[in-house]
C-alpha cells in the first residue's frame, strides 16, 4: 500500500437515528470495530456497535470486598494483636463496633474501583488522539454525530470503505491521518 | 438571555416543551448556552461584588483559624460542662446541607426522575463545598488540630491505634468516604462536559482554556463503548452513594447517640438526623438555585416545576423532623426517666427555651405553608422559606449539642454556653466561604451538566420527558 497511513475514515450525521442507521448498516456489512461518537449516551448504540459489558462489574464487587475485609481486618489486627485493651471487658474482637469503619471503606473501595476500572478500560486518560486532528470532530460533544472506521479493522479497504460511508449520505467524510 | 430561537438554526430537533424544560431548545443551543456562562459570558459587576463580600468572609475565617492555633480553643464559648458548642453544630449542619447533593444525584437517577437533570450539577458541588467545610470543624476543635492525622490507622512510632469502638474514629473513615466519594461522583459526571469546554474552547481559538479543561476531561471522546463503560459505571457510583449517604449521618447521630447524656441517649437520632439532613440540604438547593437560574437565564432549565418539587420535599422532609421531636419528647416521657424527663422540660423553659421555638416554628410550622400551590410556585417566597428553614436547621443542631450538656445529671455542675465574637466569626466565616466556593465553580464549571441536558433534549423531542 502507498497511501499515507491513516487511522480511518470519519463521517458525520446529523442525528442520533441517522447514527444508529449507519451504524447497523456497516455492522451488517462485516465491519467489527466500528467506532461510533456522540454527545451524549444514545440507548442502544452500544449494542449495534458490539461493546461489551465488561469487567466493570466485577471489578467494583473486588473493590468493595478488598476495601471490606482489609479494614476489618486492619482493625481486628490492631485490636486483638497489636495492642490488645480491655475495655470494660468487652471482648477484643467487638465485631459490631468494627462495622462503620468496615462499611465506609468497602463503599470506599468499590467506588474507586468502579471509577478507575471505568477510565483505565476506557483507554483514559489518554490527552492525543487521531481524531483530533479533524477540525470538524469537535462538534462530537456538541450536535453531531459521527461514525469512524478505523483502519485497524480487518475488513477496512479506502476505496470500499469510503463508498460504503458515501452510501449513508453523510454530512461530512473526512479521512483521519494516524 | 439568549432565546433558543436565534442560536437553534443548526439544530435539527427541538425540545416540545415539557414541565422540566422549556420548548425549543436542541443539542446545539443547550450546549452553547451552559458553556458560554463558562467560557464567554462576562462575570459582572454583582458577581465581582459577591466575590468581595464573600472574599472579605473567608479572610475573617482565616484570621479566626490563626488565632485560634495561637491561642487554643479557650478564644471560643466552650467550657466544661459545654465542652461541644458552636464548632460540633455547625459540623452537623454543614455535613447535612451537604446531603441533598448525593441524594439528588444518586437516589433521583435510581428512581428515574427527570428532574433531577437540571440541578444535579450544582448539588453535588453544593454537597462537596458543605461536605469539606464540615470536615474542617471537628478537626479545628481537636485541641491541637496539627495533630488530626492521628486519626489515621498507619503504623507509628507512638505504637498506638485509633481506638475502633469510638463514633468519632467511625466519623472520620464517615466523613473522608463521603468526601472522597462525592468527589469521584462529582467528577466523573463532569468529564464529558470538559469535553465539551475543551472544545469550544478551541473552536473559539482559546488556547489555554482548551489546555485545561482538555487536561481535566482526560482525552474523553464520546465513543459508544466507552459511553457505555461511563453509564455503567455511573449507575454503580449511584448505587454505592445511596447507602453512603443514609450511613454518613447516621454516623455522625452515633456521635451523640452512643454517648449517655440526656437527650443524646436515643435510638431515633440516626433516621432523625438523616432526614434533617434531607431538610437543610433541599432548603440550600432552593437558596442557591434561585438566584443561579436568575443570574444566568436559566429559567427555562431550572423550572418553576423544580423548585416546587424540591418544596415538595422539604414538606415531606419536614414532617420527618418533626416526627423526630415528638418522639424524643415523648419518650422521654415514657421512660419516666428523670434525667429526660428534665431535659425535655429545659428545652421547653429553659434559658435555652426561646431558641426551641423559634426553631419549632421555623422547622415545623413554617414549612406547612408548603400545602398551598401559590407558595409552591412563588420563587421569592421560596427563597425567603428555604433561609428560614436554614437558620431552623441551624437551631435544632445547637440544640442538639447544647442543651443536653448544659444541665446533665448533677446540678451542682449545670452551666452556660455563650458564644464568643470567635464563635460567630468562624459560623458566618464558613458561610463566606462556601458562597466563595461556589461562586468560583458558577464561573468556572458547568453549574448544570450539559450532556444530560442533550439527552433530556432528545426525549423531549420524542415526547418522553
Amino acid at each position: 500500500m502507498n497511501a499515507p497511513r491513516i487511522y480511518g475514515l470519519l463521517a458525520e450525521f446529523p442525528s442520533a437515528e441517522a447514527l444508529c442507521a449507519a451504524a447497523r448498516h456497516v455492522r451488517a456489512r462485516g465491519w467489527t470495530r466500528v467506532e461510533a461518537y456522540s454527545p451524549f449516551p444514545i440507548d442502544g448504540l452500544g449494542e449495534i456497535i458490539g461493546a461489551e459489558k465488561g469487567w466493570i462489574a466485577p471489578l467494583t464487587l473486588l473493590g468493595g470486598i478488598l476495601g471490606g475485609a482489609g479494614t476489618y481486618f486492619l482493625q481486628w489486627y490492631a485490636a486483638v494483636v497489636d495492642y490488645p485493651i480491655n475495655i470494660g471487658g468487652r471482648p477484643l474482637n467487638s465485631w459490631p463496633a468494627f462495622i462503620p469503619a468496615t462499611f465506609e471503606i468497602t463503599i470506599l473501595g468499590a467506588a474507586l474501583a468502579a471509577t478507575v476500572a471505568m477510565l483505565a478500560l476506557n483507554g483514559l486518560p489518554r490527552l492525543y488522539h487521531p481524531l483530533f486532528e479533524v477540525e470538524e470532530f469537535e462538534l462530537a460533544s456538541r450536535n453531531r454525530f459521527f461514525l469512524c472506521l478505523p483502519a485497524r479493522d480487518p475488513v477496512f479497504a479506502p476505496g470500499p470503505a469510503r463508498d460504503l460511508l458515501a452510501e449513508l449520505h453523510p454530512l461530512l467524510l473526512r479521512e483521519v491521518p494516524a | 438571555m439568549s432565546t433558543p430561537d436565534t442560536r437553534a438554526e443548526t439544530d435539527s430537533l427541538h425540545s416540545r416543551g415539557s414541565a422540566v424544560l422549556r420548548p425549543g431548545w436542541g443539542y446545539a443551543s443547550v450546549t452553547d448556552k451552559i458553556a458560554n456562562i463558562v467560557l464567554t459570558d462576562r462575570f459582572g459587576w454583582r458577581w465581582w461584588t459577591a466575590f468581595l463580600f464573600a472574599s472579605a468572609g473567608v479572610f475573617a475565617l482565616l484570621l479566626a483559624i490563626t488565632w485560634l492555633l495561637v491561642k487554643g480553643i479557650g478564644i471560643w464559648g466552650v467550657d466544661i460542662p459545654v465542652a461541644w458548642g458552636y464548632a460540633i453544630g455547625n459540623f452537623v449542619w454543614w455535613i447535612g446541607i451537604g446531603h441533598a447533593g448525593t441524594f439528588i444525584s444518586a437516589v433521583l437517577l435510581l428512581l428515574r426522575q427527570k428532574w433531577r437533570t437540571s440541578i444535579n450539577r450544582f448539588a453535588e458541588a453544593m454537597t462537596l463545598f458543605a461536605a469539606g467545610i464540615a470536615g474542617l470543624f471537628p478537626i479545628l476543635h481537636l485541641g491541637r488540630p496539627w495533630f488530626f492525622y492521628w486519626l489515621v490507622p498507619y503504623p507509628n512510632v507512638m505504637n498506638v491505634w485509633p481506638q475502633w469502638r469510638s463514633p468519632l474514629v467511625w466519623d472520620f473513615f464517615a466523613i473522608a468516604t463521603y468526601l472522597t466519594v462525592s468527589l469521584l461522583f462529582w467528577y466523573v459526571g463532569l468529564i464529558p462536559d470538559l469535553a465539551t469546554l475543551r472544545d469550544r474552547a478551541g473552536q473559539r481559538g482559546e488556547r489555554k482554556s482548551q489546555v485545561t479543561y482538555g487536561l481535566l476531561a482526560l482525552g474523553w471522546r464520546g465513543e459508544a463503548r466507552h459511553w457505555a463503560r461511563y453509564e455503567w459505571a455511573y449507575l454503580l457510583l449511584a448505587g454505592l452513594a445511596t447507602p453512603l449517604v443514609v450511613s454518613v449521618h447516621t454516623i455522625v447521630s452515633l456521635d451523640f447517640a452512643v454517648g449517655n447524656t440526656p437527650g443524646y441517649h436515643s435510638t431515633i437520632f440516626p433516621p432523625y438526623f438523616v432526614a434533617g439532613a434531607l431538610f437543610s440540604g433541599f432548603a440550600m438547593v432552593l437558596t442557591l438555585a434561585i438566584p443561579l437560574r436568575h443570574a444566568f437565564g436559566l429559567q427555562d432549565f431550572i423550572t418553576g416545576r423544580h423548585l416546587a418539587n424540591a418544596a415538595k420535599v422539604l414538606l415531606a422532609t419536614s414532617w420527618l423532623v418533626s416526627y423526630g421531636y415528638m418522639a424524643e419528647m415523648f419518650t422521654a416521657f415514657y421512660s419516666g426517666d428523670v434525667y429526660e424527663r428534665y431535659m425535655t422540660v429545659n428545652r421547653f423553659a429553659g434559658p435555652y427555651g426561646p431558641v426551641y421555638w423559634a426553631m419549632l416554628t421555623c422547622n415545623v410550622l413554617v414549612p406547612q405553608l408548603f400545602w398551598f400551590r401559590r407558595v409552591r410556585h412563588s420563587v421569592a417566597l421560596l427563597f425567603v422559606l428555604s433561609l428560614v428553614i436554614n437558620c431552623g436547621m441551624w437551631m435544632e443542631r445547637f440544640l442538639i449539642v447544647v442543651t443536653s450538656l448544659h444541665r446533665d445529671y448533677l446540678p451542682s455542675a449545670w452551666g452556660m454556653f455563650y458564644p464568643t465574637r470567635w464563635d460567630w466569626i468562624t459560623l458566618f466565616g464558613s458561610i463566606a466561604l462556601f458562597v466563595w466556593l461556589f461562586l468560583l465553580f458558577v464561573r468556572f464549571l458547568p453549574s448544570i451538566s450539559i450532556a444530560e441536558m442533550r439527552e433530556l433534549v432528545r426525549e423531549s423531542a420524542q415526547g418522553e420527558a
